[in-house]
């Protein structure tokens, strides 16, 4: 391993490159842009359409008055603006994203070729059904695949994102017990859950119970078993968990929740761990969502759009939202309204049928995997992170003995009195060209550094982040703060003050008060 | 800054690292200095309003840092009489000046009995001590 | 596998490393009976021409929009999205990137959500936004809890001129979450006696506007009455190109507005991904769910952008979150403030009589055939006739005649048979004459 740590200092030349600042404020390829609405650009458009013939307005007298305030820029301008912008930010494209339970996969672009074929773009979920029977095929197709992978008789399409797949579990399974005259008030939910996992309960009524995790960083079995009991509706588990283990006691735990009357909802945010060599059904899960923008390779995009459907057990699927899918007598059939099959459904969760966009791209990325590969999936997955966990170990602290699935787990320990924090650690990661993983989650460790590498990084690339990390470990450890404390250096900004932004809450761009007139 | 001295006999804390000490009628709240450098940066204070009744034990006021957001509960069960607009205005106070002018709330016991069954502060060291 | 780079060589090199023999070995925490020794019983993998004959087949058996006079809104407009809009938001470093929880490498999607929260509030004529939610009828529904919290009271009363799907979803949402919803009567042609049902109970009332039939209103009156009794004015806009024509809820005096975005630079795609857009006064900022980004400065005194105001969130309060909201609608907000920003005020301006003039001209064409009658006083790009029969069957009869005439109200309200006649039908700039004469001669001939 070259000695590129000290290779700054080794040139002073470069040190003092990057002291001086430049004329414009832009360095290379980094251009300091400006807000839209600070270009002085109004009144302009960057869209050609012709002025409508005169006409009788129908506006009932209700005609905005007075200027909007938006800028007007041609087109070249905002190509250029957004493309400026794009530079700034990291990316799965641009590398190696280890964020822990985001599964932050390689994206690929045939989905985005499909999911833009007009025939699936340019249809409007209102338009006669009769004139989209592709539609409700390739949503039936992709049902059909993942009842198939999670062995679930029903999933529910409709909840845009996983948290709202969450919120639609635990409506159904409050509906299925109110259903049956059995009100209970308590949800159980591991210490480690992310954070959507108590929120969605105590959305819908319920008072939470924490469950803590054993010494193997699994859920202590023998306290959650003191914690059920008839006033429980359910178990809210994440399987692998946040910790990046399966969670081996899980049929033991599944038949006492299922003795008590309560339910067992997963949190699939962890599937890619899993996918194609487990069934959640065969764990004994009730309720699962999945999230198609980890597992199914739906992009991020930057915070969003996701999509979260929800596989349902039997005792469960006559509580799905509206609107069902249904094979009838001629067949596929929408279910709109709480009739014949869909009697007892949940109401809607969501405007329209569900994010149709999303279903294209998973779809053709299970069927460009197949069973075959979403199973080679979670086996590069899970081998990955363990090479992961293999190759660190010696530096990082792990704080749980064993193999882990696809993510790894390390705490602070590592930095004991070297002065350096996981906040330092993972921002000196950034000026090395890497995004850091998930910190300070979960919270049942101390200063938690969570890796999820997915099977997209080749070996190349994970030898690359393993001697990074390393070389860094090394630097914390020989004191070297500084490199931490100041980090990150090289982005296009530094540390922000985010202590600042909460205090004084400035959420939006307002025009420059006109100046005073000499004489007021 | 001159910190007030604190009559020691009267101060008390809770295990939810609230502090609460007699000024006069009155029964002054706040959060004490571990609970502060715990939290961070203090960002934004929730008061509840003059008048309000509180219970001990349930929450009186909600303390935002950057990263977490944290129920106050009253020490003591009572009626708000004053509330600390000054840390409203200015949060940072809360870091500065936690057991003194970053009090939260000044309330009208309801039964001065109750600040017996709280820690003095060698036990609430202690109980500090224990946490680590 | 194309998009798996290990080969065989490396994982056997990578077992090595860890220590097992096969990649088995990492899977024992699998209980027995679980665990599947097969592939489950679904297509192997395909490449890539297959997979797109396969896709393209299903795509191939529906109506495009685009190829037939077409006229269905009903809370989804087919606008025009120009071309530079969905180039820029396939840029990787858009498209690929996540949450911008680490601001130092996401200044590009901090400040276009910041840009994007601008360009909200200034529509909406509102004080703040936030930087999106799922869609319209989920901000609905937050609104009105939002409205819960801030007032302290949990009854909301719903207009009949809302969306059914917003006012179905907040239905659910106010009997899971607990609270209160007087949704009234569905009500084209107005005729509600809103103010009536304010009192000191009462959290908000929720109208949209234009409502679900087309026609638009000033909300001023029922605003001061709402704020008279201590409630608050949630105000929805499924047609947000609206208020480019339109006086915007903020200047009727609304305290929260939910609306969706779709119209602006993102396409129909049978209903997602959309984006819901949520403003209100700054008073109220932090009972707002939903992300927000909000301005600051870095160690070098540059300025940049943060996600803020989280503690709002699930992630830091858990259980005593404001809402359970984890997503935005990230990279559909940007597609939303791209094709702001090409369009500007004078171009959305323009866009919306575009869409206005096509609306009043059909509806006037339409409503001289016998038997049609408009409904609407007023309208921006949606109206609603009434026909001599039943809609449904008609719009039935016009697609196998090749055009799509709009949505049948009955399709909403399949139980109310005084609705059955209703056509709801939208204009928008896409419409050209040729498709307002085949649906007006469709019309005739099947009602002759």
């Amino acid at each position: 391993m070259s000695d590129w740590s000290r290779a700054a200092s080794a040139h002073p030349a470069e040190d003092l490159a990057l002291s001086v600042e430049t004329l414009s404020g832009n360095r290379g390829l980094q251009i300091e842009e400006k807000l839209i609405f600070e270009q002085d650009s109004w009144g302009h458009c960057g869209v050609d359409l012709p002025e409508p013939a005169p006409f009788r307005s129908r506006l009932g007298g209700l005609d905005r008055q007075g200027a909007i305030g938006l800028p007007g820029l041609s087109e070249p301008q905002v190509v250029r603006h957004f493309t400026r912008l794009s530079q700034k930010n990291y990316a799965i494209d641009s590398g190696l994203y280890p964020l822990g339970s985001c599964t932050m996969k390689h994206n690929p672009r045939l989905n985005e070729k499909l999911a833009r074929l007009p025939g699936l773009a340019d249809i409007h979920p209102l338009q006669p059904i009769s004139t989209v029977p592709g539609a409700l095929e390739l949503i039936d197709t992709l049902a059909h695949w993942l009842k198939t992978l999670t062995g679930m008789p029903a999933i529910a399409l409709s909840p845009a994102a996983g948290a709202h797949g969450e919120l639609c579990g635990i409506m159904s399974i409050r509906a299925a017990l109110e259903a049956r005259g059995d009100r209970r008030s308590r949800v159980l939910v591991p210490e480690s859950a992310h954070g959507t996992n108590p929120a969605t309960a105590a959305a819908c009524g319920y008072t939470v119970d924490q469950i803590p995790a054993n010494v193997g960083g699994r859920v202590d079995r023998a306290a959650l078993e003191a914690k059920l009991g008839t006033d429980v509706a359910a178990l809210m588990l994440t399987n692998p968990n946040t910790c990046g283990l399966f969670e081996n006691e899980i049929l033991d735990i599944a038949a006492a929740v299922h003795a008590t009357g309560a339910f067992f909802y997963c949190d699939g945010a962890n599937f890619n761990a899993i996918v194609g060599r487990v069934r959640p059904a065969d764990l004994g899960i009730d309720c699962m969502h999945l999230n198609l923008h980890k597992t199914f390779s739906t992009p991020h995009g930057g915070g969003g759009p996701g999509s979260g459907p929800v596989a349902l057990g039997a005792s469960l699927a006559p509580y799905a939202p509206l609107p069902w899918l249904v094979h009838g007598e001629e067949g596929l059939e929408l279910i709109e309204h709480r009739t014949g099959p869909a009697e007892r459904a949940l109401g809607r969760l969501k405007g329209f049928h569900g994010q149709m966009g999303m279903f294209v791209r998973a779809l053709a990325y299970m069927m460009s995997h197949g069973a075959d590969g979403l199973r080679q999936v979670a086996e590069d997955a899970v081998l990955n992170a363990n090479y992961l966990r293999a190759c660190l170990q010696g530096d990082l602290s792990g704080p749980f003995p064993g193999y882990c699935m696809h993510e790894v787990l390390f705490d602070d320990r590592f930095l004991k009195d070297t002065g350096v924090t996981t906040l330092d650690f993972a921002k000196a990661l950034i000026d090395e060209g890497y995004h850091p993983m998930t910190m300070y989650f979960p919270l049942i460790v101390h200063g938690a550094l969570l890796i999820e590498p997915t099977e997209t990084e080749s070996k190349a690339s994970l030898d690359q982040f393993v001697t990074v990390v390393k070389a860094l470990a090394s630097a914390a450890r020989s004191g070297d703060t500084a490199r931490f404390h100041a980090a990150p250096i090289r982005t296009p900004r530094r540390r922000l003050d985010e202590t600042a932004a909460a205090r004084n809450p400035v959420l939006r761009w307002r025009p420059e008060p006109l100046r005073q007139h000499a004489a007021e | 800054m001159l910190q007030k001295e604190i009559p020691m006999s009267s101060l008390r804390f809770t295990t939810e690292h609230e502090w609460i000490r007699l000024e006069g009628d009155l029964a002054v709240v706040g959060i004490t200095d571990y609970a502060q450098s715990q939290l961070g940066d203090v960002v934004y204070v929730e008061l509840p309003e003059i008048g309000r009744q509180v219970e001990k034990g349930k929450e009186a006021a909600v303390v935002e840092s950057v990263k977490a957001a944290s129920e106050v509960y009253a020490p003591a069960s009572g009626e708000v009489a004053e509330v600390n607009e000054a840390i409203a205005a200015d949060p940072a106070k809360v870091n500065a000046d936690p057991m003194g002018e970053g009090w939260f709330i000044k309330l009208r016991l309801a039964d001065p009995k109750e600040l017996d069954g709280l820690l003095d502060e060698e036990a609430y060291k202690r109980f500090v001590e224990g946490q680590h | 596998m194309r998009y798996l780079p290990l080969t065989e060589r490396d994982r056997a090199e990578m077992l090595g490393a860890v220590g097992v023999d096969s990649i088995e070995a990492l899977f024992t925490d699998v209980p027995d009976a679980a665990r599947l020794d097969e592939p489950v019983d679904l297509p192997t993998a395909k490449g890539e021409i297959e997979v797109e004959r396969l896709i393209s087949r299903m795509a191939a058996r529906n109506v495009a929009a685009g190829s037939v006079p077409f006229f269905v809104g009903g809370g989804l407009y087919r606008h025009h999205i120009p071309a530079a809009v969905d180039h820029l938001i396939q840029r990787g470093e858009f498209l690929t990137s996540y949450t911008p929880y680490q601001p130092e490498v996401s200044q590009g999607t901090l400040q276009y959500l910041f840009e994007f929260q601008t360009q909200v509030a200034l529509l909406t004529g509102m004080e703040v936004a936030n930087a999106s939610l799922y869609d319209g009828a989920t901000a609905c529904a937050e609104a009105a809890m939002m409205a819960n919290r801030v007032t302290g009271r949990r009854k909301a009363v719903l207009s009949g001129g809302v969306h059914p799907h917003y006012r179905e979803v907040c239905e659910t949402y106010a009997r899971f979450v607990g609270f209160e919803l007087l949704a009234q009567d569905p009500a084209p042609g107005g005729g509600e006696n809103l103010a009536g049902l304010v009192d000191h109970d009462t959290s908000c009332v929720v109208v949209q506007n234009p409502d679900f039939y087309g026609e638009a209103r000033d909300f001023s009156e029922l605003a001061r009455i709402c704020h008279d009794a201590g409630a608050l004015l949630v105000i929805v806009v499924t047609e947000i190109l609206s208020l480019g024509a339109i006086r915007p809820p903020g200047e009727m005096g609304a305290d929260i507005v939910a609306a969706e975005g779709q119209s602006l630079g993102n396409a129909l795609n049978f209903g997602g991904p959309h984006v819901g857009l949520f403003a209100t006064r700054d008073k109220f900022v932090r009972q707002m769910p939903g992300r927000l980004v909000g301005q600051t400065v870095d160690v070098a005194g540059r300025r940049g952008w943060v996600l803020t105001l989280s503690t709002r969130e699930q992630h830091i309060r858990r259980d005593k979150a404001t809402s359970n909201i984890c997503t935005n609608s990230g990279l559909c907000a940007l597609a939303f403030a791209i094709h702001l920003a090409l369009l500007g005020e004078a171009g959305l301006r323009r866009l919306a009589r575009l869409n206005h003039a096509a609306a009043v001209a059909l509806a006037e064409r339409l409503g001289r055939i016998p038997g049609v009658n408009l409904v609407n006083r007023t309208l921006f790009n949606e109206f609603v006739l009434q026909l001599p029969r039943p809609a449904a069957e008609i719009v039935e009869a016009l697609a196998v005649k090749g055009v799509l005439a709009g949505i049948p109200v009955s399709r909403f309200y399949p139980d109310r048979k005084e609705l059955a006649n209703l056509l709801l039908v939208a204009a928008t700039e896409m419409v050209i004459t040729e498709d307002m004469d085949r649906l007006e001669q469709g019309l005739r001939e099947i009602l002759s």
